[in-house]
């Protein structure tokens, strides 16, 4: 391989280190006007009255919009109105904008608009949600309009309702003969990109309406502005520059809207809707919290033969991609493990919650702590190794996922050779605990987990290849870079393809819905496998048009051609070739004949095989592969006060292969960085109105340098033969084990079962006190 | 409204430019004078995205009136040209999505100009104060060191 594997440099290294990488915010001109949010105070609450007589009396304020006549919206149900209107259902929810000639006067006009509200009582878990009789945050569900893949339950908070029944339902407990379960809750929290979410629209007297916004999903928020405003397709262009971190959350789609709506306002004049940090954090789309219920059935060889488990997702206050959370959570309900018996019901409840975003992992992350919790509850009842009980229990190729896929060689990693490998980087034989002295122990935590993407069955990625008259080669992908690389890893694939430089492949950073080929969306690690495909699918198509013109020049039959260097050469004589300079615009004879023409190059990929899953029992193929992946946490732990600093931090992911060494392995301790912040210390802190009372950066506190364990990140790589290099997802795994891996390491220093997170002292106190259970 | 007209000496250049009283640095710097290296990420002096150097010293533009800005020498990271710190953090992949590294270099710039001898409490001292949401940090770390190795 002359460039898969190495460390190439990203390709926009330098514009992020000078300051001249531009994301949407940064983009400004004079006529540019600026909107600002109202929101809602309360978790639940009438609206009496909204009176905006004194904001729109201000001079330089250009427009003010209310909820009233807008559409209902969202991805999976219509449940949403852009603008609340006639009640809010979350703290934070936007219910009037200002459009203001700067910024300060949008705030302040925004300051002048009054709103009187009535409480209605606040649905504030999961759990108080599915309960008889709990307040509904939506009378009208019924009525609402719905996908087919969704299962609403009138009458209720249910969302919907995602079932597995897998194996033997008759006699589900038959071989079991040792029994665990565990009840688990965290509430939502966010994803803190540094880069809050902004949107800038403009309606042209064409009628074309031009949106610029900081987006993982720029095509998808062209299909739903078309979708929700019965706008024709071709008229909506959407571009997104570099996104500053996304993680999930600017995969949803929301400020596309309001800024759209607040240009259409004022005339299609251009209008920027910025999130400050609190609005990022609460009005935009959080990160899911979960009430989890976890059966375990054993036989006395530690071989897992039925599982029972209910998830309860806080669906928020609009169920929006939280359908898709569900159901991501049903697929892969019992972790990377082979259980026979399997019966999952994944309900998606409403709460007067902010609503979800994806979250890196979708689902995974928070599922995994449920079962990994409860697989060492079950090698504590064993009286068995926790890493033993997992590699007992390890899904393997044969075996059957929970939606019956099977698995073979190629679409499920390695876990037992992960697991060995973890054993030996996080010293297992030293033992779980270590003590130091009176006060401190060492204390280690390990966990397994595992991964497919459950996106859309028909999701399409495209690139095109254009060349510039020196040879060298423009390569234009729908993938989005949000700090991923993965713009970089395409291009060192074309290169690997081409057998060239990879220097000499110049990267459109920036994507627009008008002339960029279509990624569904930047999201599930699917980026470097899919649009890949892509790429190597254009790359062979530029090859085949090359040696086309160059059979001509060179006066030889195309299959005695070949294309390395950016040359076209005879295999047999490589010296007798054409330079890519002097045929990618056609090739000129001496006497100004000209053939060819430019060569630009396509390609696409879609999934396949993928299907819909059975309403009855979840049975179907939700993802093309399972990256499967083993954590371990070391820390140090005090006796006395409860807290702790991490000392170690490994994953062991099989990758397939390894495309750019040192961008996966940041990938993978990134990934490892935020869900130990999400395990350790994030968290809404919510009162019983459900108010956020923390959505700054000094209360909602992620990890600071300093605060980071030392990282050890190690690959397996088998490969998945249909994927690029038989590279697999892994922008999110590094996380997935995280939160799990640090439970049941502080589970096993206070000596008393963890169930919530995140494990801040206090909670950790509560728990050993029995205040919590 | 009250304005100020201000001459703001801004990576070795003067720049003329009219504010409000309540305008900070930050607004200023990217609003009126176009410099948007310089990012806003919760415009509370919580994260360091928006941190440039005043007088050598690094400053969270989001806490300063831009009044105060003068007579006093700023350098954003517009104003760096191929410094030491810049390469480390390309060669170490010290960045993923890039939003956060502008704020990162300008302090990581000022802290091995003041301290060449840092030790891992100095660093840490310094780099706490801005959030990196992509990293796990370990590659900042291996930037800063490596910039700091070839002072000392």
């Amino acid at each position: 391989m002359r460039t898969v594997g190495k460390s190439v440099i990203r390709k926009e290294a330098w514009d992020k280190v000078s300051g001249t990488a531009r994301y949407t915010h940064d983009f400004q001109f004079t006529e540019l006007l600026y909107a600002k949010m109202v929101t809602s105070p309360f978790g639940h609450a009438k609206i009496i009255s909204i009176d905006t007589s004194e904001a729109k009396k201000m001079p330089g304020v250009r427009g003010v919009l209310t909820g009233e006549g807008l559409p209902l919206i969202g991805e999976a149900i219509k449940d949403r109105p852009p603008l609340a209107f006639g009640k809010v259902r979350y703290h934070g929810e936007p219910v009037v904008i200002v459009v203001a000639d700067t910024p300060a006067l949008a705030k302040k006009a925004a300051d002048k608009v009054k709103i009187q509200y009535e409480q209605l009582p606040v649905v504030n878990s999961p759990a108080q949600a599915f309960q008889k009789g709990a307040p509904l945050v939506h009378e009208q569900l019924g009525k609402y309009k719905k996908d087919e893949d969704s299962y609403p339950v009138p009458g209720t908070n249910i969302a919907t309702h995602l079932k597995i029944r897998k194996g033997d339902l008759t006699n589900f407990w038959k071989d079991v003969e040792f029994t665990v379960e565990g009840r688990y809750s965290f509430n939502p929290s966010d994803h803190v990109a540094m880069e809050t979410r902004c949107s800038i629209a403009e309606i042209t007297r064409e009628g074309r309406i031009l949106i610029t916004t900081s987006s993982q999903a720029p095509f998808m928020a062209k299909r739903l502005i078309s979708q929700y405003f019965n706008e024709p397709e071709g008229n909506i262009e959407v571009h997104t520059p570099l996104v500053g971190g996304a993680y999930g959350g600017k995969a949803s789609v929301q400020l596309e809207v309001l800024a759209y709506l607040s240009s259409k306002a004022v005339g299609g004049r251009p209008v920027k809707l910025w999130n400050s940090r609190e609005e990022d954090m609460i009005t935009s789309p959080c990160h899911i919290g979960l009430d989890a219920k976890i059966k375990f059935g054993a036989d006395r060889n530690g071989k897992i033969r039925a599982a029972e488990i209910l998830f309860l997702w806080d669906g928020g206050a609009y169920s929006d991609k939280a359908i898709d959370l569900t159901r991501a959570g049903a697929t892969d309900c019992t972790g990377p493990y082979g259980i026979e018996n399997v019966w999952c019901d994944s309900f998606c409840m409403y709460t007067n919650h902010p609503y979800p975003a994806p979250f890196r992992g979708f689902s995974h992350s928070e599922l995994s702590f449920a079962i990994e919790r409860t697989m060492n509850l079950l090698a504590e009842k064993l009286k068995m190794d926790p890493l033993e009980l997992r590699r007992i229990n390890a899904i393997r190729p044969g075996d059957l996922t929970p939606t019956q896929v099977k698995l073979n060689k190629s679409n499920v990693g390695d876990l037992p050779a992960c697991i060995t490998k973890l054993k030996e980087l996080i010293k297992w034989e030293e033992g779980e605990v270590v003590p130091v002295n009176d006060r401190i122990v060492k204390v280690k935590g390990i966990s397994c987990s595992w991964k497919t993407s459950t996106i859309d069955t028909n999701a399409p990625s495209g690139a095109i290849l254009t060349f510039n008259r020196d040879g060298t080669i423009n390569l234009m992908s729908g993938v989005i870079e949000i700090g991923t690389g993965t713009k970089t890893v395409l291009a060192q694939i074309l290169a690997e393809r081409l057998k060239m430089d990879v220097n000499h492949i110049y990267v459109r950073m920036e994507v627009d819905t008008q002339t960029t080929p279509e990624h569904w969306k930047t999201v599930a690690s699917r980026g470097t496998f899919m649009g890949g495909k892509a790429v190597l699918e254009a790359a062979d198509d530029v090859i085949r048009q090359l040696k086309d013109i160059a059979a001509c020049v060179l006066r030889a039959p195309i299959e005695d051609l070949e294309v390395a260097d950016s040359r076209v050469f005879l295999r047999d004589d490589p010296e007798q070739g054409v330079h890519f300079k002097e045929i990618c615009y056609g090739y000129t004879y001496p006497n100004g004949n000209a053939i060819g023409g430019q060569i630009i190059g396509r390609g696409n990929y879609i999934l396949r095989g993928l299907t819909h899953l059975d309403p009855e029992n979840g049975k179907g193929k939700p993802g093309p592969e399972w990256t499967v992946t083993a954590h371990g946490v070391e820390v140090e732990f005090d006796r006395k006060d409860l807290t702790y600093k991490l000392l170690r931090a490994v994953s062991v992911i099989d990758i397939g292969k390894v495309l750019n060494e040192k961008a996966a392995k940041g990938q993978v301790m990134g990934a490892m960085s935020m869900g130990l912040a999400f395990a350790g210390r994030e968290t809404f802190v919510m009162d019983e109105l459900g108010r956020i009372l923390n959505p700054q950066l000094r209360t909602y506190r992620p990890l600071r340098y300093g605060e980071q364990p030392e990282y050890m990140v190690d690959f397996i790589e088998t490969p998945q033969l249909d994927a690029p290099y038989g590279a697999r997802g892994v922008g999110e795994h590094g996380l997935l084990g995280m939160p799990a891996a640090l439970a049941n390491a502080l589970s096993k220093a206070i000596g008393v079962p963890i169930y919530h997170l995140p494990l801040t002292p206090e909670l950790l106190w509560r728990t050993r006190e029995g205040l919590l259970r | 409204m009250k304005t100020h007209n201000l001459v703001l000496r801004i990576n070795g250049e003067d720049r003329q430019v009219t504010v409000r009283s309540a305008d900070t640095l930050l607004y200023t710097l990217r609003g009126r004078l176009g410099l948007t290296g310089s990012k806003p990420g919760c415009l509370n002096g919580d994260c360091g995205a928006c941190t440039v150097n005043v007088d050598g010293w690094p400053m969270k533009s989001c806490l300063m009136l831009a009044v105060e800005a003068q007579g006093k020498e700023i350098t954003t990271v517009e104003g760096l040209h191929d410094a030491p710190i810049q390469k480390a953090f390309v060669e170490h992949f010290a960045f993923q999505c890039g939003y956060c590294t502008p704020g990162f270099i300008m302090n990581c710039h000022s802290l091995v100009n003041n301290h060449p001898g840092a030790d891992d409490k100095k660093i840490k001292e310094w780099l706490e104060s801005n959030i990196c949401r992509c990293t796990g940090y370990a590659e900042i770390e291996a930037a800063v060191k490596e910039v700091l190795g070839k002072k000392s």
